[in-house]
């Protein structure tokens, strides 16, 4: 599991990987919010922490599609799976590759962007607090509809379609954290409802993206 | 002689063709009766005036746009449990049922939104639910559809619906706790605490029948075609293999 983990990790540091990739999204859509809006200020810190959120939650997204699709492509999924490792631990050493390639880096490039969008100075450390616990979530959501769409040809499109409804839990909790410590208001439920969400999906969801591979691999 | 002898499809489609008809008439008498008697003998109510009457419309749709998910996620189940090939033809059928529900049950309220709390959309917990449950609809949808494989494709959309299902009742809760509601409470519960006044309750229960018996016939209308078409292809196939081997080619 250490060794399929750490080869995703130097696929995804390389050339071509994609590593900058969703991290530059990120970035490009959160310059973009404020053309879209206007430079004002006030509105703009009301909705910053939201916004990074929306961001993070596209750019972790972008990434999804080449999941499993090079290793499908190139015929190592098939190989993977007749490994020893369980195909439910192939999953989660997935899930957990792509989140550090893509949600780890979103989670500490956030309050550097939070500037942009003029986060109140009080509000990184709960902005942080909240990507830090909510993008594990993201990245197994998005394991388990990559797992569902692979052997779609052009399955990006229909991948987004799947994955953002499953998201919403996710985004409200996470958002509403982030805002509410923003504000400086107690942060009540949230916390512990997206850490609820985040250890479920840790442990549910790899059993039904494993299930959806074994169906797409047979 | 028991339930799952009708997972059979020649003997589904045997016991259920001279069925449609009648449920579909039924479906129809009871829609014409509840709404004929909902809108011309109940009276207007006393602060929402004769806009009380879309919830003829409006409350059966929803009730039924959640039970035909719910009906998706048992029929998965079989099919993922005992491989009834009838089961995930079933839930394929009912999706588009289902969908069409949510949106009735949309349109209506917004309908009535609009002269009532002034809007036609609001960011209400009940209101958002429904339109997360309509993207849930569409990504099934576009899954069965995306699939070439029918095996794989029953496969894989009683996986999404089951986690769909999942993530649809969190994200009921996560949206409660994320605004408050402009929706009015139940309009139809066991307790007699929340309940709409008798006047307007006995049409509504017919018209709720007419939904249930449309939403029936229409799923066992489709159920049939679903059967058909894949029987059909699988007598497309036969002649080309046999074809094939006629001519000597290799398929």
């Amino acid at each position: 599991m250490r060794a399929l983990l750490l080869r995703d990790l130097r696929l995804a540091v390389r050339a071509g990987g994609g590593f900058g990739l969703g991290l530059a999204f990120f970035l490009i859509v959160v310059v973009l919010v404020p053309f879209g809006l206007g430079p004002d200020r006030a509105l703009l810190s009301s909705i910053a922490p939201g916004m990074l959120w929306v961001a993070a939650l596209l750019a972790a997204l972008l990434t999804l599609d080449r999941l499993f699709a090079l290793d499908h492509e190139d015929g190592a999924l098939p190989l993977l799976a007749t490994a020893p490792l369980p195909l439910e631990g192939l999953v989660a050493a997935k899930a957990a590759a792509h989140w550090l390639t893509t949600g780890l880096p979103l989670t500490l490039a956030a309050p550097l962007l939070g500037p942009l969008l003029a986060l109140p100075p009080g509000a990184w450390p709960w902005l942080l607090a909240s990507l830090a616990i909510g993008t594990p979530a993201l990245s197994l959501i998005g394991t388990f509809g990559a797992a569902l769409t692979i052997g779609i040809r052009r399955g990006g499109l229909l991948l987004s379609l799947i994955v953002l409804p499953l998201y919403v839990p996710t985004l409200i909790f996470g958002a509403e954290m982030a805002r509410r410590g923003a504000a400086g208001l107690p942060i009540g439920a949230a916390l512990p409802m997206l850490a609820a969400l985040t250890l479920g999906c840790l442990a549910l969801l790899p059993f039904a993206a494993a299930a959806a591979l074994r169906v797409n691999l047979r | 002689m028991s339930l799952w002898e009708y997972a059979n499809p020649k003997k589904f489609t045997e016991t259920v063709t001279p069925l449609i008809p009648w449920v579909l008439g039924l479906a129809a008498i009871c829609l014409v009766a509840s709404l004929i008697w909902g809108v011309f003998f109940t009276p207007e109510d006393y602060r929402q005036g004769a806009t009380v009457k879309i919830i003829y419309l409006h409350v059966p749709s929803a009730l039924m746009a959640i039970n035909a998910w719910f009906m998706m996620l048992v029929a998965s189940l079989i099919w993922l449990v005992r491989r009834h090939h009838v089961s995930a033809l079933a839930a394929k059928a009912a999706a588009p049922v289902g969908m069409v529900m949510v949106l009735i049950a949309i349109a209506t309220g917004a309908i009535w939104g609009k002269p009532m709390w002034g809007t036609y959309w609001a960011w209400d917990p009940r209101l958002t639910s429904f339109l997360i449950l309509f993207l849930f609809y569409l990504g099934y949808m576009a899954l069965w559809a995306a699939v070439d494989d029918a095996d794989t494709a029953a496969d894989l959309t009683s996986v999404l619906c089951i986690v769909g299902s999942v993530f649809a009742v969190l994200s009921r809760y996560a949206v409660l706790f994320w605004n408050q509601g402009l929706h009015q409470g139940a309009s139809l519960s066991l307790d007699a605490e929340e309940h709409v006044a008798d006047v307007f309750y006995y049409p509504l229960l017919v018209s709720i029948a007419g939904f249930v018996l449309l939403f029936l016939g229409l799923v066992l209308l489709r159920t049939r075609s679903e059967i058909a078409l894949r029987r059909a292809a699988a007598l497309d196939r036969r002649a080309e293999a046999r074809a094939a081997a006629t001519t000597g080619e290799p398929a």
